[in-house]
């Protein structure tokens, strides 16, 4: 057993300051390894993320834990070079068990990505996209409301209520950005995942994003992956320290911010590196 | 007399220009030693070179054709002044005078073409003196000054790149003026074609059979210019050809771009773009050979008539030959879709197939539909496989199993052989070949703005 499992272990087995404990996981990693060829880019991380309840992912660039993130709803599959190994359980079950299929896995874990990425397509169809590709409106009402729903979710409603036949493309980059997050939404899932979601947006349209991940971990599992660590402190209740590929250190994010207990996570959090 | 004088003044063109080179670097690197200088030695060098050769070309575009015009005019003064006004002759008279004064001349000139040879020779031999003087002297001056011109502060940078721009506007206005002269050449005869029938005729006649009598007195062939039989067969193979190679090469380059393994990737779009390399004239005689006969037989089996040469055996080899365009197009097309739309769409939870449809197809679609045009446009503009596999007869039919004809077979028709270029048949090439130009030139169009609006949508 590697040096960061047991540091992992350890953090949950002490972690009792009263901040929202791993009890109630959603989603387990247990000794999960990855592979690019040759390069071992996840070593042997152990990690519980709490339901309802937005967990960080910080480190340095080249870390690993957008790679983790990609785990957990089997992005790196379409990579043909990735291997990925040891276990990641969602409820309990096991998400690279051989009878799961993945396509269903990923309508149950939405993603975020670090870059707005809208379909060429109008804004009602964006978010329309999913429930049509699952099956989720059994009529044209139905899914209205799903739409209207689902951007009001992502509070982008407003704005575009008079436009939802505009191509989603034309907005801003903020408004982008919650178009995706109304898109992830809108088929329900229960775990979002966001690789550096505010890292293309200005400080108003990220200011935006924040407060909006507050209001969804009322819903959903949120797991975000971020550079910056100011945003880890605002929006997470739980922060995972990713460092060369290694979980260093996970635990309630006030504990990290105020007293991490290794050397490492200390560094990075000061500003040492990274 | 430009092709004599032509090697000597150009290599010395060159070799001034590099010795201007080369002079203008090495006096730059002596005067960088006491100062710093604006442009790099070699901005001075190449500018210097510029400097020489640019005055010495316009000099040679200028003068050679002003000299050899003046030399043509006095030896045939010198000859009889009364050939100036004699189109036909003077063409005749200056032709023997050339062959004369270099030897090539065979059987006795008359005295008055020696005379205008004597003067040929002479006037000759002095423009190319002259031009070469002029030329040297002018390069001389360009290097004197281009050697002044390097100094601390000089901008040889600048000035050498504003030369370069300027070369580039020539390319650039060279390959549009080339355009437009085609065009207009076109017209005009387009012009004198109306003239002699009406457009109204040309455009909505169903006959198509450009005879026309080359005596008064001939009967039975008024001629009869109506294009619809060319324009119905046309339409009729380019609409098989794209019905072959629109799916076929559709689904290849989606093959291609989304599945294939880099290792099928690597050999087999070479082999692809091999099948746009194969000229036509084979696949025309592939068509009539083999496609053409296997076509006939398969419709006698099924107990249709199919006439030996017919539109279905075209359209099909045009298909194939159409194919790697469109696959290839598309194939750049759907390889340009970013990843993040297809990222986006799996983490959705669609398959590979779903996402490749409501994402990957509808993003690329424009583009599709402009490597489509594109196709299209050279499957209108194609003549060799029609040539030898459509036939001849201007029918005005719709059926795939019939000889038809197309413009451009017709064009090629109309100008083989020797012509008088007054007829209405003759033409007729060029008024065909107006359209067919309008045609194809409007699909492109169409297929620019797709693909102008499709370039707006990402970045």
């Amino acid at each position: 057993m590697s040096f960061a499992s047991e540091t992992a272990k350890a953090l949950n087995a002490g972690d009792a300051q009263g901040a929202p404990k791993a009890a109630s996981a959603k989603v387990a990693a247990r000794g999960v390894n990855v592979h690019y060829g040759e390069k071992h880019a996840l070593k042997d991380v152990f990690v519980d993320i709490p339901e309802k309840a937005v967990t960080a992912f910080i480190g340095p660039s080249g870390c690993g834990k957008s790679t983790f993130l990609r785990c957990i709803n089997r992005m790196n599959d379409t990579i043909s070079t990735c291997r990925v190994t040891g276990e990641i359980t969602i409820d309990g079950k096991d998400i690279y068990d051989r009878m799961l299929d993945p396509v269903l896995l990923r309508a149950r874990v939405g993603m975020v990505f670090q870059k707005p990425n809208p379909f060429p397509k109008s804004i009602y169809e964006n978010v329309a996209y999913g429930p049509r590709l699952h099956g989720l409106a059994r009529s044209k009402a139905e899914l209205d409301e799903i739409v209207v729903r689902s951007l009001r979710r992502a509070s982008l409603f407003e704005e575009v209520k008079d436009r939802l036949d505009d191509p989603g493309t034309g907005l801003s980059g903020g408004q982008q950005q919650r178009l995706c997050i109304a898109r992830a939404i809108a088929v329900s899932p229960e775990v979002i995942l966001m690789d550096e979601p505010c890292s293309a947006l200005d400080p108003i349209a990220t200011a935006k994003i924040e407060e909006l991940i507050d209001e969804l971990r009322e819903n959903f599992t949120i797991v975000i992956v971020t550079h910056s660590m100011q945003q880890a402190a605002r929006v997470s209740q739980r922060t995972a320290f990713f460092h060369l590929g290694s979980l260093v250190e996970e635990g309630a994010t006030d504990q990290i911010f105020t007293n991490p207990k290794d050397r490492r996570t200390q560094d990075y959090i000061t500003g040492r590196f990274g | 007399m430009g092709g004599r004088v032509a090697p000597v003044y150009f290599s010395l063109m060159v070799a001034l220009a590099a010795l201007a080179f080369m002079a203008a670097r090495a006096r730059a690197q002596q005067v960088s030693r006491g100062e710093a200088l604006h442009s790099r030695p070699i901005y001075h060098g190449l500018f210097a070179a510029c400097f020489v050769l640019l005055p010495m070309l316009a000099i040679y575009a200028i003068a050679v054709p002003l000299a050899s015009g003046a030399i043509e005019r006095q030896s045939l003064m010198a000859a009889d002044p009364a050939l100036l006004d004699d189109a036909l002759r003077r063409g005749a008279a200056f032709r023997e005078i050339q062959d004369l004064a270099a030897g090539r001349f065979s059987g006795r000139p008359s005295p008055a073409i020696e005379a205008g040879a004597a003067v040929f020779a002479y006037l000759s031999g002095l423009a190319r003196w002259g031009v070469g003087a002029l030329g040297l002297s002018v390069g001389l001056v360009g290097l004197l000054y281009a050697l002044r011109a390097v100094t601390p502060l000089f901008r040889a940078r600048n000035r050498f790149e504003a030369i370069v721009r300027l070369a580039l506007l020539v390319c650039a206005g060279i390959a549009v003026l080339t355009t437009i002269g085609i065009v207009f050449s076109v017209l005009f005869e387009t012009i004198r074609f109306f003239q002699k029938v009406s457009p109204t005729e040309f455009l909505f006649g169903t006959q198509w059979s450009p005879q026309t009598a080359i005596r008064a007195d001939q009967g039975g062939s008024s001629g009869a210019f109506g294009i619809l039989p060319l324009v119905a067969g046309t339409a009729l193979i380019s609409t098989i050809a794209i019905f072959i190679a629109g799916p076929i090469g559709l689904f290849a380059a989606i093959y291609m771009a989304e599945y294939a393994s880099p290792r099928f990737r690597a050999w087999a779009k070479p082999v692809l773009e091999i099948l746009a390399g194969i000229p036509t004239v084979v696949l025309g005689f592939f068509a009539a050979l083999t496609v053409a006969p296997l076509v006939r037989e398969f419709g006698a089996m099924l107990g249709l008539n199919v006439a030996s040469e017919s539109a279905l055996a075209a359209g099909i080899v045009m298909g194939m030959m159409i194919i790697p365009f469109v696959s290839s197009l598309s194939d750049d097309v759907i390889t340009a879709v970013p990843q993040s739309l297809r990222d986006g769409s799996l983490a959705m939870g669609a398959t590979h197939s779903e996402t490749i449809q409501r994402v990957v197809l509808p993003a690329a679609l424009p583009g599709i539909v402009s490597a489509f045009m594109l196709a299209i446009s050279r499957a209108v503009g194609e003549t060799m496989i029609v040539v030898m596999a459509a036939g001849l007869a201007a029918n005005l039919s719709f059926n795939p199993l019939d000889a038809v004809t197309t413009f451009t077979v017709q064009i090629k028709t109309i100008l083989v052989g020797d012509q008088e270029f007054d007829s209405a048949k003759t033409l007729a090439a060029f008024a065909l070949g107006f359209v067919l130009f309008f045609f194809t030139l409007t699909l492109n169009v169409i297929a620019l703005a797709i693909v102008r609006k499709y370039r707006e949508q990402y970045d």
